[in-house]
């Protein structure tokens, strides 16, 4: 008895909500690909087993899936935590976080690099629950440094706006290649 | 000589040095926001210096990693949370000494020992430049293979208590840089058809994801705080004075920081740990330790101070990252074909020489602008966090979107993203990823070309140098099992902790 105990103190370990979630996740994903591995890589025949490129796709998976079940035991033998499924739900509500930059990311081409960073930084500062008045301008201003510092002094490689096409000619050049 | 010079000149050239000043006085101020980290500031700035030179890009991250350290200081000591996860034991002593009024000695001691183990740490990395320009020519396939397989060995074990986790991530790291067309087969691996996964998933684009993202969302979910600085008053440099008096304790764990600094996988906060353990030990006052110990203080900031140079020394000499950090700056090295091994000390020791200087005048910079510039700092780090969350998604943008203009890449590095935010959440490490890509993808390419030397698997390790490292993988695997029985026997598991040098950077 005393040494069932001793094994499962000896998985035991700092744990948080959700843990037993994502070693499930984990070892569904991994058993996945690893069942997918006779038709997502190719074995040639006569080539030595290390130089096989299905060599270290197995290695890594069947690594992943033995340490996804051994996480999954540990997880299992300790106490269970209160809070599971509000963790996981959080999980799920950072999507929306998530959404902002990749919506930010399809805008910049269209509205321009200046334009789409001044306008998503204060949207989402009230989206954050900001609402004084100093709070969005400064960051609408922090939005202005980071455009200047990155396109407009180190010219990083960003796409400039197509709504730059439609302004006067002198400022149009400006603004496609500094903003 | 020659190269000596060389790489002085290196450094006299006005955007290196503007660099060098960016780098120091940004990984500061980066380092004592808690919540933002090297690892965040390098994964967004990473992109933005390919176009530069690779010396100037080098100096902009190789300051924010050697300063950030400096600045995370702050934080711990007067508000009781690390800026950065390494300074994590500085607020065990440095906490309690701003409790009893004594905030300016706390700080003054911490950036003194700071300096201590950062000119330390580049010490030891100059001395043992000649015999690194020796010894890493014997270096050849099986012995990079066998000292990166040590590597993963050693990030999977050091996670003690997450070494279930630790594997599965690593393994996981490994696995996604099989993705894409394999090199030299010409076959698809896990493409599922998708034409975008054909070319690989892109490092940097993961770094981005797991790091940046992840931080932004992490904050953006968390309910918002803002942390409360008082300032400072009195002169900066008082703690020289006090630090010499424990010049023992400040050199030895400064000696800490060099040894683990160069181990993979082990790093600032195992260093920090042992030499906190040490002085703790050896001191007349054991007792004071977590109640305003100036021992502690010093024992774990000269530590944590003493890991970059050193961890620049498995890179530089092997192309071998040893954590995150040295893993990003290595895809700054491969952009500029400039490649980190045995052969950089043959042919661009100037590089290397330049590198040393640079570490050694980030230290200097930074030192002086702590001198005069704390108390704004201590106003810096009252950013409220959501507000933080959403320059970093905003910055994580720059970081992605300018690797290729690819908005796929943007999906992706939102998935690690969410990835990395569940991890943090779970208190998991992050670092056994990017080491199981970088590392992996060492493992594979050095395993094939060592293949047509190898009659029997006995031949991977007739030589001096992969014998060694074959008795050391076989040393780190008795000792773990050792420690496992031993904690079976005693019917006392090691204690778990959530302090894991992956969940702030």
């Amino acid at each position: 008895m005393s040494r069932v105990k001793t094994l499962q103190s000896l998985f035991k370990r700092y744990r948080r909500p959700g843990d037993i979630v994502f070693a499930w996740l984990a070892l569904i994903v991994s058993l996945y690909l690893l069942s997918r591995i006779a038709d997502q890589t190719v074995w040639r025949s006569g080539g030595k087993l290390f130089a096989q490129p299905r060599f270290w796709p197995a290695v890594s998976l069947g690594g992943m899936a033995a340490f996804a079940a051994l996480h999954l035991l540990g997880s299992a033998l300790s106490e269970r935590i209160q809070g599971r499924w509000q963790e996981v739900w959080l999980w799920i509500t950072s999507l929306e976080y998530a959404a902002w930059f990749i919506a930010y990311a399809a805008a910049v081409p269209y509205a321009g690099y200046l334009p789409a960073t001044i306008l998503f930084a204060i949207a989402l500062g009230l989206r954050a629950g900001y609402r004084r008045t100093s709070t969005l301008v400064a960051a609408g201003a922090a939005a202005g440094v980071i455009v200047v510092l990155f396109k407009t002094l180190l010219r990083v490689n960003l796409p400039s706006g197509r709504v730059y096409e439609v302004l006067p000619d002198g400022l149009r050049q400006i603004m496609l290649t500094y903003f | 000589m020659e190269n000596l010079l060389a790489g002085l000149e290196m450094l006299a050239r006005w955007d290196v040095i503007l660099a060098l000043l960016v780098g120091s006085v940004g990984g500061v101020i980066i380092g004592a926001i808690p919540g933002v980290g090297p690892a965040v500031a390098i994964a967004i700035l990473l992109p933005a210096t390919f176009s530069l030179d690779p010396i100037v890009g080098l100096t902009m991250l190789l300051g924010i990693y050697g300063s950030s350290m400096y600045g995370g200081a702050i934080p711990a000591v007067l508000i009781n949370t690390p800026g950065t996860a390494v300074n994590a034991l500085t607020s065990y002593d440095g906490y309690p000494m701003t409790e009893r009024g004594e905030a300016h000695r706390a700080v003054s001691l911490a950036y003194s020992a700071s300096f201590w183990g950062g000119i330390f740490g580049i010490g030891c990395l100059i001395l043992l430049s000649p015999v690194l320009a020796i010894i890493a020519p014997m270096f050849g396939s099986r012995e990079i293979f066998l000292a990166a397989f040590l590597g993963i060995l050693l990030v999977i074990l050091a996670h003690r208590g997450q070494i279930f986790a630790a594997g599965l991530l690593a393994m996981f790291g490994i696995f996604l840089q099989t993705l894409g067309l394999d090199a030299v087969t010409y076959t698809q691996r896990y493409t599922f058809g998708y034409s975008f996964l054909s070319s690989g998933i892109n490092l940097i684009v993961v770094v981005l994801g797991l790091f940046a993202l992840s931080q932004a969302f992490y904050l953006l979910t968390a309910p918002d705080s803002s942390p409360n600085a008082k300032p400072i008053r009195g002169k900066m440099s008082a703690g020289f004075r006090e630090l010499l008096r424990h010049k023992r304790v400040a050199t030895v764990a400064s000696a800490f920081g060099v040894i683990l600094g160069m181990v993979p996988g082990t790093g600032e906060f195992t260093a920090q740990f042992m030499s906190y353990t040490y002085a703790q030990k050896t001191s007349k006052d054991p007792d004071s330790f977590g109640k305003g110990s100036p021992e502690g203080l010093i024992a774990s900031e000269a530590a944590n101070n003493a890991v970059p140079a050193a961890a620049m020394i498995p890179l530089l000499a092997l192309g071998i990252p040893g954590e995150a950090l040295t893993a990003m700056m290595l895809s700054v090295f491969y952009v500029h074909n400039v490649i980190p091994g045995p052969q950089l000390f043959q042919n661009n020791l100037d590089l290397v020489y330049g590198l040393y200087f640079a570490l050694i005048a980030l230290n200097v910079i930074v030192m002086v602008f702590l001198l005069f510039s704390t108390n704004l700092l201590t106003v810096i780090i009252r950013v409220p966090t959501r507000f933080l969350g959403m320059l970093i998604l905003l910055l994580s943008f720059v970081g992605v979107y300018s690797l290729r203009n690819s908005l796929t890449d943007c999906m992706i590095a939102a998935g690690f993203g969410i990835l990395g935010l569940v991890l943090k959440r779970l208190n998991l490490p992050i670092v056994p990823i990017i080491l199981g890509m970088v590392l992996g993808g060492i493992m594979e390419v050095k395993l094939r070309s060592a293949l047509p030397r190898l009659k029997t698997p006995f031949d991977m390790i007739d030589r001096p140098i992969s014998f060694i490292l074959f008795v050391l993988i076989l040393l780190v695997l008795a000792l773990h099992l050792r420690t496992l029985v031993k904690e079976w026997r005693a019917h006392q598991p090691q204690e778990d902790h959530d302090l894991h040098d992956s969940q702030l950077r």
